[in-house]
């Protein structure tokens, strides 16, 4: 699934990297807590949080995430998307919560493996 | 072959640039060439000493040497300590505060983090002087 389905998916605003949405990604990994998310992500490509600070953006350049998805419409700051832009991240802001955001790409059959 | 040298002070008051540091050691590992496994080990067991640094420590010193079969990563502060090293190594244990958790850190999960993705991962560390971690990555 290309991130540019995920957008229309979740009828979300791409705020960076607008050049990277044909990147196709096969899983996701949904946390507030980046610990966690250091802990048990593995091949996943997108990120889905409602934490909203520059350290998301670390940690999805720590494990080589292409997309991270901000629910329930939070607004990251200029200093997160231009962190974001200048590695190569897109970043989008979705209106749905964290649960059917994830329940949308699951159900698409494709973001559900650990699976590259 | 001599090994390759990098040095960084970690600045303790800014929560937001934490994990600079280990964006460079990444960079740097990338364009060295090495595995990506090994890299993303590197930087994850960086970043997760970095970001305590910043929490418990106010700041330190990191140092990473790389060999061509192995990367040791040294982080240093003169923070407070860690009074329990077994304790502190467990899954969940953390003393961070409300402030912390609310930033995504403070799971109790950096320390075994670091462990979790390093061949070892050393701890010197006495209450009121400082801790310093060495950890290897072998490639």
């Amino acid at each position: 699934m290309e991130l540019r389905e995920i957008a229309e998916l979740l009828k979300a605003r791409v705020l960076s990297s607008e050049q990277m949405l044909e990147t196709e990604v096969h899983n996701a990994f949904c946390c507030d807590m980046m610990s966690d998310v250091l802990a048990f992500a593995t091949n996943q490509s997108v990120l889905i949080t409602g934490l909203l600070n520059p350290q998301v953006v670390r940690t999805a350049m720590m494990l080589d995430m292409h997309c991270i998805v901000f629910i329930q419409g939070k607004e990251p700051t200029p200093e997160i998307v231009s962190l974001a832009e200048a590695n190569d991240i897109v970043v989008m802001v979705s209106d749905e919560s964290m649960f059917r955001a994830a329940g949308l790409l699951y159900d698409t059959g494709v973001l559900n493996t650990d699976e590259e | 072959m001599e090994a390759l040298h990098f040095h960084f002070d970690i600045d303790g008051e800014d929560f937001s640039s934490a994990g600079e540091a280990s964006v460079a050691v990444k960079k740097k590992l990338r364009q060295l060439g090495f595995p990506s496994d090994v890299i993303r080990r590197c930087s994850i067991a960086m970043y997760e000493g970095e970001i305590n640094m910043v929490i418990h420590a106010n700041g330190g010193s990191a140092d990473v040497e790389v060999y061509p079969d192995k990367v040791v990563m040294v982080l240093e502060d003169h923070g407070p300590g860690i009074p329990n090293v077994e304790l502190a190594m467990q899954e969940g244990y953390s003393t961070s505060t409300e402030q912390i958790r609310n930033m995504g850190f403070g799971a109790g999960m950096g320390l075994p983090n670091m462990k979790r993705y390093t061949e070892s991962l050393e701890i010197e560390t006495k209450v009121g002087v400082g801790t310093k971690l060495t950890m290897v990555v072998r490639v």
